[in-house]
């Protein structure tokens, strides 16, 4: 399964990366070096093996509806880059998620 | 000419009302200034982790038991990635193959028989915060000059129902969400209120001809904020479809906005090829593995559901007034007036109508009833009047009587006939068979006099010009 | 005179309650020592000058939030972000009364063998400063070493606390997974992450573990741990002790180091244990594969969180989405780019069942071998790291190479279990780690050998260059 330069690029789009020229080239062999040694993984059937997302055997870790209080404005902008007002300002977006 | 069948099924984000957000200890309220609910988690600083909490899985869970709904023995939380500012960790918790609730249906009586709505799935998640669009000529994002960042709404728990495509018309669509909506406001879990964003529903819509077996390509409509939009945006959706394949084209799967004004759907302009969520499970969290007895608890509380209170109001009241009695949470209203000794017809109405604004209603049965059966004799404002004072004690009739009404026919016949003039889209739907649209213009008359007309006497002169 | 490289914690702590010591003149002594040595050894990204508390100092890996003092994780990316809140094993150390000295230097997010991926520049091993200390936690190891620091505190996801105390000569102790809470850790891998001490002595290993390890309600994957004992004895009568063939016997292990190894398998038998072989075939085999499918994924979605907006490093440009990936590719290394690249890769559509998938399912054969392996042994044994402290430089230019140098303590971090590392003795005037693994939650069951090991091997963890 062998990774093309276009995979490369498509990747990182994903990962948010603007990677430079070099940084492509570079990463295209490394990769596919990487993926060849971890894809032995592929080699064990394991059809009727459960998958392991956690390695503890705990469940219903939850904790009571009751509030605390937010952080004051001061430590919420404190490392901020840029900060309009009370907001994170950012340059301008497409889209949101909601 | 073939007949077409729209096929519809419908994606709606409920936010809950608990008092902490869904992975961390902000309160979950609104606040009119930006940044102020919000900590390290649902900033996404640096090591912080969620926390769930545990009555919005609850609540998730009893909603999931009034959708008829089977609760997994096992739930896993995801991670669900998109790009976007408004989601600080880059990714969404969400749920996705190990959901808390499959496999519902919820039932939407209608005047021809019951329809099942199949619920696919209902889970839990949380929601994004907030862009602002700053600058620019019209706010909106071409030209914006910068965009804020407001992570106060971000993390608000969001329960996210999906349907079975078992809908077949704008007006089942409506239906739908309004009993859905009641039943989740009668739940206690959320406000659902659209306007203020509480409740959100997307469409996905087809069409197909009725001798169709399978599907055909469907689109996803957003953007539509209250039930009568998407009642219309799907009735543009759906004829927009047909008119494609009529003329031969071919309908392609996309993300389309509703816009109200020019009634017409306009398809987003980001590209969807981008999306590639790369679910896996969230392993900051633990799986959720509902205990028995809580589940047996939540059953306890639940309410009768709606389809099952329309249907056995229909016999006192008529269909319509059914469906509209339970799906604007009027009912109970009526109930009171009935246990007061009225009879069903009136109390219908007069809940409908005089007590629709009035929450919450004055437990004093007794006295309501007194207020209401001299309705006739009295102004609206007094009527309103007394009915808000009527928790306190019996009706003081003399004193309302007091009030004048205006009864003459000659003074009102000119209003009813300008009402009518101006309403010609309603005129034709009361003539097309909407009965119900008859208080609708009683109603306008009242507005022009200010309550003070005998709405006996406009009813009667309404349905005379109608007739 | 105090002798910081001889100085234990738990010697430290004595003498400041019989008070023949000050916090402020142990304190000194450290800033003594660190100033002599850190300018050649690099183990320190930032000093604190003065803390609230005055007990036994600590330093702590700058994966770990401090509130008010700076946590860059060795990125970038983080340079002057100063944490508005404590991470929880920070407040522990706080509540327990340590002083904190600083915060030491780390491979890039953790991700690292030798600490050469630290965007601030490599620690030197104070066995040969030629060579590297280990990493990711190389500064907290080779801070401990060389005197100026009594113990810290790392982190470890695939090795990164025993690999280091390795090829230092230090006792390095990996929790259970779920023992110490990660709240505040900035996050690597997250179902891999965990923190621990680095010592000079077993017992000390037990007492910082006492200190910041249960349940921790801001974490919701920990646990309740048994009570902490301190080892008190010296032999192993009634352990029974297993030697994985494949863990003792895998590619690459330099035979200076199998043979330390051997003659500490020995001590064991003459020690009481009952020593016998065992097999871990399909966790040597796949472990490592495994882990680098694991890890980078659970890193892609981890470090998707540094966009530019709320904290650190920001580049500029004309819109939100160029801004975000400028800030990141200028922030980021190159082997948190090489693992964010690869976990993308491994989690996107079309790929998650071959890779993702497919990794976690190695993890159940994993756990199901250490399980079977620990029906009959009470603790595995094993060389730590497969070779001595290489030259620095000597594998930066070869990503797989490097990833070898955890292939001995990457399979039991995938099942969860406790792993403490301890010097064992000398290949070539390098110090060689022995890796004594046990069953979840057997961490007193691991001092206790670690501490009878010890006593009978008589290492000197001083370097001997800085006697
Ligand atoms: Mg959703
Ligand atoms: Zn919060």
């Amino acid at each position: 399964m062998a990774i093309s330069r276009e995979d490369v690029l498509h990747v990182a789009a994903l990962a948010r990366l603007d990677l430079t020229e070099d940084e492509i080239a570079r990463l295209e062999v490394q990769l596919n070096d990487i993926l060849e040694a971890v894809g032995k993984v592929s080699e064990l059937d394991l059809s009727d093996v459960p998958p392991t997302s956690h390695p503890l055997d705990v469940v219903n870790a939850f904790r009571p509806d009751e509030p605390r209080p937010s952080l004051p404005l001061d430590d919420v902008f404190a490392n901020a880059p840029e900060r309009d007002g009370d907001h994170f300002r950012v340059p301008p977006t497409g889209e949101t998620a909601a | 000419m073939a007949e077409w069948e729209p096929v519809v099924g419908l994606e709606i984000h409920v936010q809950l009302k608990t008092r902490t957000k869904m992975f961390c200890r902000c309160a979950n309220a609104y606040a009119t200034e930006p940044n102020t609910h919000t900590c390290p988690v649902c900033l996404a600083f640096p090591g912080a982790l969620p926390t769930p909490n545990e009555t919005a899985i609850e609540w998730t869970l009893k909603l999931g038991l009034a959708l008829g709904c089977d609760i997994a023995p096992r739930a896993l939380f995801h991670r669900k990635h998109y790009p976007y500012p408004d989601l600080p960790k880059g990714y969404q918790i969400s749920q996705y193959d190990e959901p808390l609730c499959v496999n519902g249906s919820f039932v939407v009586p209608g005047d021809d028989g019951d329809l099942e709505v199949g619920i696919v799935r209902a889970h839990l998640e949380e929601d994004a915060a907030k862009t602002i669009h700053v600058g620019g000529a019209t706010g909106r994002i071409v030209g914006a000059a910068h965009s804020n960042i407001d992570f106060n709404r971000g993390g608000t728990p969001l329960v996210e129902i999906v349907t079975r495509p078992d809908i077949h018309s704008p007006e089942q669509a409506r239906r739908f969400l309004q009993l859905l909506r009641q039943t989740i406001v009668e739940l206690g879990i959320s406000d659902a209120e659209m306007e203020k964003g509480q409740l959100r529903a997307d469409a996905n819509v087809s069409v197909r001809e009725r001798s169709e077996a399978g599907y055909r390509t469907r689109t996803e409509l957003k953007n539509m904020n209250s039930f009568s939009h998407i009642a219309r945006g799907i009735d543009a959706e759906v004829r927009r479809q047909i008119a494609t394949w009529e003329s031969g084209g071919q309908v392609v799967q996309q993300t389309l906005d509703y816009e109200v004004k020019s009634d017409t759907v306009t398809p987003r302009r980001r590209k969807e090829e981008a999306d590639d969520y790369r679910y896996f499970p969230e392993p900051d969290l633990v799986p959720i593995e509902p205990d028995a007895d809580l589940l047996e608890r939540l059953r306890a509380e639940l309410p009768e559901s709606p389809g099952t209170r329309i249907r056995a109001l229909v016999a006192d009241v008529g269909f319509d007034q059914a469906v509209d009695l339970v799906a604007t949470g009027n009912e109970h209203k009526a109930r009171l007036l009935v246990e007061n000794g009225l009879d069903w017809p009136t109390a219908a109405n007069v809940a409908m109508n005089q007590l629709a604004a009035i929450d919450p209603l004055p437990e004093n049965g007794p006295a309501l009833v007194a207020i209401i059966e001299q309705r006739d004799a009295i102004t609206r404002e007094a009527l309103m009047a007394s009915f808000a004072d009527s928790a306190a004690g019996p009706l003081d009739a003399e004193a309302v009587l007091a009030e004048q009404v205006v009864a003459d026919t000659s003074e009102l016949e000119p209003l009813v006939e300008r009402v009518l003039a101006d309403s010609p889209g309603q005129v034709a739907a009361y003539k097309g068979g909407k009965q119900g649209l008859l208080g609708y213009f009683v109603g306008q008359v009242m507005k022009e006099t200010q309550g003070k007309a005998d709405p006996r006497v406009v009813n009667e002169l309404v349905r005379t010009k109608l007739g | 005179m105090i002798d910081t490289l001889r100085l234990t914690a738990e010697k430290a702590k004595g003498m400041l309650e019989r008070k023949e010591v000050s916090g402020a003149e142990l304190r000194a002594a450290y800033r003594e020592a660190i100033d002599a040595r850190d300018g050649e050894l690099h183990c320190f990204l930032t000093l604190v000058d003065e803390d609230e508390s005055d007990g036994v100092p600590i330093a702590l890996k700058d994966v770990i939030s401090t509130k008010g003092i700076q946590t860059t994780a060795g990125s970038r990316i983080l340079e002057g972000y100063v944490p508005v809140f404590d991470s929880t094993v920070a407040e522990r150390c706080k509540a327990a009364g340590l002083q904190l000295l600083g915060k030491t230097n780390t491979d890039e997010f953790a991700m690292g063998s030798s600490t050469e991926n630290s965007a601030f520049g490599p620690s030197k091993n104070p066995w040969d400063p030629t060579r590297v200390p280990g990493g990711s936690g190389g500064g907290s190891a080779a801070a401990v070493s060389a005197g100026m620091a009594p113990w810290a505190l790392g982190s470890d996801t695939g090795g990164s606390i025993k690999q280091p105390s390795s090829l230092c000569g230090n006792v390095g102790l990996r929790p259970t997974y779920g023992t110490v809470s990660r709240f505040g850790i900035v996050a690597f891998a997250s179902s891999l992450d965990q923190v621990g001490p680095v010592t000079k002595t077993v017992r000390d290993n037990a007492l910082l573990y006492g200190i910041i390890s249960g349940r921790d309600e801001c974490d919701s994957t920990t646990v309740d741990v048994p009570h902490v004992e301190l080892p008190e004895s010296d032999d192993l009568r009634g352990l029974r002790v297993g030697v994985p063939k494949e863990l003792n016997e895998a590619e690459g292990i330099e035979p200076g180091v199998t043979e330390a190894v051997r003659r500490a398998i020995d001590l064991c038998s003459e020690l009481g244990a009952e020593v016998g072989e065992c097999e871990l075939p399909r966790s040597v085999e796949y472990g490592l594969a495994c882990y680098y499918l694991v890890a980078p994924a659970e890193a892609s979605s981890n470090l998707a969180r540094y966009d530019g907006v709320r904290y650190a490093l920001r580049r500029e440009a004309d819109g939100y989405y160029e801004m975000v990936s400028r800030t990141r590719d200028a922030g980021f290394g190159d082997e948190p780019k090489r693992r964010i690249m690869l976990g993308t890769y491994a989690l996107s559509a079309g790929y998650y069942e071959a890779y993702y998938g497919q990794a976690q399912k190695v993890r159940t054969v994993i756990s199901r071998e250490f399980a079977a392996a620990f029906e009959r042994f009470d603790v595995l044994v094993s060389p730590t790291s497969p070779t001595v402290a290489f030259k620095l430089g000597e594998k930066s230019d070869n990503p797989l190479a490097m990833y070898l140098a955890d292939v001995l303590t990457i399979p039991p971090n995938m099942a969860g279990l406790p792993g403490l590392s301890i010097p064992c003795g000398l290949s070539g005037g390098l110090p060689v780690g022995l890796q004594l693994i046990g069953p979840q939650f057997s961490e007193n069951t691991l001092f206790r050998a670690g501490h009878a090991l010890e006593r009978a091997i008589g290492f000197d963890v001083v370097p001997e260059r800085l006697r």
